[in-house]
């Protein structure tokens, strides 16, 4: 015992200067409003939680980039918040799509101090996240969640810049009847919360409208082999079929369709809007209709210049949702500057006032933090490819898409 | 009655599908009395090997008539070797187990096979593009593709074989000899390790042909298609009768037609409450019934069942 008490005082001492070291080098801290001050630069950290890595990294690194290039224009610009110079910096996590590595990843922005964060993409994950966040007063906006529940939750920080499921259903509803002249439907759905919720939102305004439902069916997220309610449902000979679900399905399914012989319209929401899609089902995807919320990427407000700006920074197409990302950035920075704070507590009042004109178009909130202009674009395939069909906005008129967009003319037929 | 038709036309051929299936079952538990549950599985690689090939010599540019007799013989090879492997390797060291201790072995080996599929493919859907466009006709107002008619026959043509094969043949022969009595059959002088492990091979091969009529009837892959095709086929070869060849694609057409007309028409006469999706309660309905009405099945010897 003797041998060891020099040692354990080294220890001590060494410790003891080490914690001084880092105090030392620690920044000081945050210089306080009301103290004079000469213009000192303060950094504001800002969280983007998407899927880095996993099948769907491609459109989380996305949404991270987008993010990226908001803060890097806006410290470009060099903004003011309540007479100091702000320098933004992004936090940027990786949730694998997975709901428990969101909250995970939500506990450790809120950690670093985040002021705001941009997140998540699957509604799975910015669901349970969302609470996280509500609880330290972290303002959230998601660039890419669709599922209706997550801004239901009564939670002043949950905001989202995409429209919601529950507008696309009656939408689609909407185009069917009107544009469409769809007199008998059919409505099947793969029995998921998505799927299901799509296909009841649906069915409801189809009704409530006057429309005719002639067969409402149901499978699985798991089925490939649709012939059965096929079968019955061209029994009842429908003008169109809506199917609530994704690719997976949708793309055996209608290729089933075509070998029964059922020659009616298909229509679906953005979970079969891929190209994958067109992948499963062949030349039998040709004239199907999906659903997407937003405007095509190339028809935003200031979708051309963004694109560009986006493909000389990353040297890549923006994938889906980059926009909304660098969006919500601004939303957040513009909330700072009204409210002449980088303090949540004291922004977060001011997004739900926020009414900006970003590159996917005007956004400003409804009471829960839904946008409250969500325009919705209905895709169909032609020639191998999702073409924009018509543009729905919210007060229910409907605009061609092919109008601005040469590719959409040039396809092959 | 158009829809009638249709319904059971459809219904014929999901039940070839479970009926190819259901021979590798209905094989391995003739000759052994083991439920092989990794044969969904082993279907789920021979569709997946099928379709990887297929995509391959597809893109290669080869006309469609090769690259299905090679896809089929590439996939047909991989199985028997992998139904091979698996007798050699989880079920003859058991052989001699209590008869749960190979069965807990068949279920390890089927989520063995499952997870390798998905570390291979990886765990997205994989699609395939269509080889050759099939030709439709129609019969009794139900629309037929050439493709299901060639489902129908093969599942018929594979059982004729099977049968004669097993009826004729030296090996079928020395198969019946082990099926009555393995012990004694040894003492014949028949190599029951050979036969057992011909009746893997044989059974495998013909589920890589299931797996790839499956995928190119349905067009689509997935890690894990095997495990309710494999319960499927299962039940239909306890509906037939396990162990009777004849049984095991009678009691897969059979499952096929009851599933297809009750996911028909189980909405309209339970007024909306039960749905199609419900329509796999039908296929496990009939297996509890079966089991418990008539357990040795439809074409099943009574009380022959051995161990």
């Amino acid at each position: 015992m003797q041998m060891h008490k020099p040692r354990h005082a080294f220890t001590a001492l060494l410790a003891a200067a080490l914690i001084a070291g880092c105090g030392q080098e620690a920044p000081p801290p945050a210089p306080k409003a009301d103290a004079p001050q000469t213009p000192e630069v303060v950094t504001v950290k800002i969280g983007s939680a998407s899927p880095l890595t996993g099948p769907q990294a491609h459109i989380g690194i996305d949404i991270r980039n987008g993010v990226q290039l908001g803060i890097e224009d806006l410290n470009a610009k060099g903004i003011e918040i309540g007479g100091r110079k702000v320098r933004f910096e992004l936090v940027a996590e990786d949730d694998e799509a997975n709901p428990t590595k969101a909250t995970t990843v939500a506990q450790k922005l809120v950690d670093t101090k985040v002021a705001a964060v941009v997140g998540h993409f699957n509604s799975g994950a910015s669901i349970p996240a969302s609470k996280i966040y509500a609880d330290a007063g972290v303002p959230q906006i998601s660039p890419a969640s669709t599922n209706p529940d997550y801004t239901l939750k009564g939670f002043s920080t949950t905001f989202r810049v995409v429209a919601h499921d529950g507008q696309q259903g009656p939408t689609l509803a909407r185009f069917a009847l009107n544009t469409l002249k769809s007199k008998n439907i059919a409505v099947i759905d793969d029995s998921t919360a998505y799927g299901q919720g799509l296909a009841d939102n649906f069915e409801a305004t189809v009704k409530s409208l006057g429309g005719k439902i002639v067969a409402r069916e149901h499978t699985t997220d798991k089925d490939t082999d649709f012939k059965a309610i096929l079968t019955k449902i061209k029994g009842r000979k429908p003008d169109l079929i809506m199917f609530g679900g994704i690719d997976p399905q949708a793309g055996p399914m209608i290729k089933q369709m075509k070998d029964l012989g059922i020659n009616a319209g298909f229509i679906g929401g953005d979970g079969m809007q891929t190209p994958n899609f067109i992948k499963l089902a062949g030349d039998a995807a040709e004239g199907a209709m999906a659903s997407i919320p937003g405007l095509p990427k190339d028809q935003m407000p200031g979708g051309k210049a963004f694109l560009e700006k986006y493909k000389a920074k990353f040297n890549q197409e923006v994938e889906l949702f980059a926009p909304m990302g660098y969006d919500a950035v601004f939303v957040f920075a513009e909330a700072m500057k009204r409210a002449g704070s980088t303090e949540p507590a004291k922004f977060l009042p001011e997004i739900g006032k926020t009414d900006y004109q970003g590159v996917i178009g005007p956004i400003a909130f409804d009471g829960k933090g839904d946008l409250r202009s969500a325009p919705i674009t209905i895709y169909v395939v032609k020639g191998g490819r999702w073409e924009p069909l018509e543009i729905i906005k919210p007060d229910g008129g409907g605009e061609p898409a092919g109008a601005e967009t040469p590719a959409a003319d040039q396809a092959p037929k | 009655m158009e829809i009638f038709a249709q319904q059971i036309v459809n219904g014929l051929v999901l039940g070839s599908i479970y009926a190819l299936v259901a021979l590798g079952y209905t094989m391995v538990y003739g000759i052994l009395g083991l439920i092989n549950f990794a044969h969904g599985d082993i279907t789920m690689i021979g569709a997946l090997v099928s379709l990887t090939l297929l995509q391959l010599l597809a893109a290669a540019g080869l006309p469609a008539p090769v690259v299905l007799g090679l896809a089929a013989c590439g996939a047909m090879l991989v199985c028997a070797l992998l139904g091979l492997s698996i007798e050699r390797a989880a079920y003859r060291p058991l052989r001699r187990a209590p008869r749960l201790a190979p069965l807990i072995t068949a279920i390890g080996v089927s989520i063995l096979l499952q997870y390798s599929a998905a570390l291979i493919w990886g765990k997205q859907y994989i699609s395939l593009p269509p080889i050759i466009e099939p030709l439709r006709f129609t019969l009794f107002g139900a629309q037929l593709t050439s493709l299901q008619a060639v489902i129908f026959l093969l599942a018929c043509a594979i059982m004729a074989g099977l049968l004669w094969f097993i009826k004729a043949s030296r090996m079928g022969r020395a198969m019946r000899a082990t099926e009555q009595n393995p012990d004694v059959a040894g003492l014949m002088g028949v190599n029951t390790n050979t036969v057992i492990a011909f009746t893997f091979l044989l059974g495998s091969a013909i589920g890589a042909v299931a797996g790839l009529m499956v995928v190119l009837y349905y067009g689509i892959g997935h890690y894990f298609m095997g495990f309710m095709l494999g319960l499927k086929a299962f039940t239909a070869a306890v509906l037939g009768g396990i162990g009777n060849v004849a049984g095991a694609v009678l009691g897969g057409l059979l499952l096929g037609v009851i599933e297809s007309l009750a996911s028909g028409y189980i909405g309209d006469l339970t007024g909306g409450v039960l749905g199609s999706n419900y329509r796999d309660i039908f296929a496990f309905l009939v297996l509890v019934l079966v089991l418990v009405l008539k357990p040795s099945g439809l074409m099943g010897r009574s009380g022959g069942d051995r161990a």
